[in-house]
């Protein structure tokens, strides 16, 4: 079962992958972006921390609502609001619950995605954070390992599509070949449950 | 027709000065509008590019005189933050609404009408109408 302590543990491991790669994603939204992406999930990912430190929720869904808020508040961009949106609604979708299993952790993300596919409007193959996040959340079913090596895949795929979403989309064919910074760093959040389970 | 009826509009950019820009600008073209309470946010709370959740809940809580508040957008995380803060339900006050509308020609639009004590539906209208007004 994941207790708080999990999901305390994959924002603290998310946030630290996002500092280590930060000069990457930003280098990835430098082509296809504004050059803003790893600073400004960096900015968020270390509100959140300091948000779990001093507050400290006791039931997985009230971590990933917390979490989600410090998101909105504080990236000063677009994966402000469409994270913010993901671990809130997944959060709320977990309920009161003190311990979820992973079956259930699959579900209330496959809620939050949905929820982010509604907010912004991006369907998968659109060259976004879903084409990582929809099968990291199919593949979740089987274990966290197969759900961080699909959302890899997954940002990995978004290479030879052209964007239809986004800044990147006023490039039209000319952001093809380029992979997509919201798609790795939805990698990298979903790597960061393995991590968590200490796999 | 009181102040107090007035429908509040909030101009939120991903630059400071249009917001400020469009704000003086909706004001001055609607004749002295000068009671019709308007606040831009715009820019993030550094002073960059960008779009910040507090400086928009501020805003809009600084028009709020109980007849709902019109918040126009320009593009991106603009939206879509606007869009995350009226989900939350408790961040903007209440009848707050997001307009689909250009930014400068709805913020025209919205300050004139609100400027005549209309409700928040005909400000909002009055503003999307902008969409419809080809320049060629």
């Amino acid at each position: 079962m994941l207790d708080a302590d999990f999901f305390r543990r994959w924002m603290t491991a998310t946030a630290a992958s996002v500092d280590r790669e930060a000069e990457r994603l930003t280098a990835l939204d430098s082509p296809i972006g504004d050059a803003d992406h790893g600073s400004n999930l960096q900015r968020g990912f270390t509100a959140v921390t300091a948000a779990l430190e001093k507050e400290t929720p006791s039931t997985p869904g009230a971590i990933l609502i917390l979490a989600g808020r410090q998101l909105i508040s504080t990236v000063g961009g677009a994966s402000g609001p469409l994270y913010g949106t993901l671990l809130r609604r997944t959060g709320k979708a977990l309920g009161d619950a003190a311990e979820v299993d992973r079956a259930q952790l699959a579900e209330a993300l496959r809620a939050g995605v949905d929820a982010v596919m509604t907010l912004g409007g991006a369907a998968p193959g659109d060259k976004t954070m879903i084409d990582a996040l929809v099968p990291g959340v199919d593949a979740l079913g089987v274990s966290f390992g197969a759900a961080r090596d699909a959302a890899e895949q997954g940002a990995l795929a978004t290479t030879p599509l052209q964007a239809r979403k986004g800044r990147a989309s006023y490039l039209g064919e000319r952001s093809i070949g380029h992979q997509d910074p919201g798609a790795t760093s939805s990698a990298l959040l979903v790597a960061g449950l393995v991590e968590a389970a200490g796999e | 027709m009181s102040d107090e009826k007035l429908v509040g509009i909030v101009l939120v950019s991903h630059s400071a000065q249009v917001a400020a820009s469009v704000a003086e600008l909706a004001k001055g073209l609607a004749g002295g509008a000068t009671a019709v309470p308007v606040a831009p946010a715009g820019g993030t709370e550094g002073g960059g590019l960008g779009t910040s959740a507090e400086l928009i809940a501020a805003a809009a809580a600084s028009v709020d005189r109980g007849a709902g508040v019109a918040v126009l957008t320009d593009l991106g995380s603009a939206v879509l933050t606007v869009k995350a803060l009226l989900a939350e339900g408790d961040e903007l006050p209440p009848h707050s609404r997001l307009v689909d509308c250009p930014f400068v020609e709805g913020a025209v639009a919205a300050v004139v009408t609100a400027a005549t004590g209309a409700d928040l539906d005909a400000v909002a209208a009055a503003a999307a109408e902008a969409y419809s007004y080809r320049k060629v």
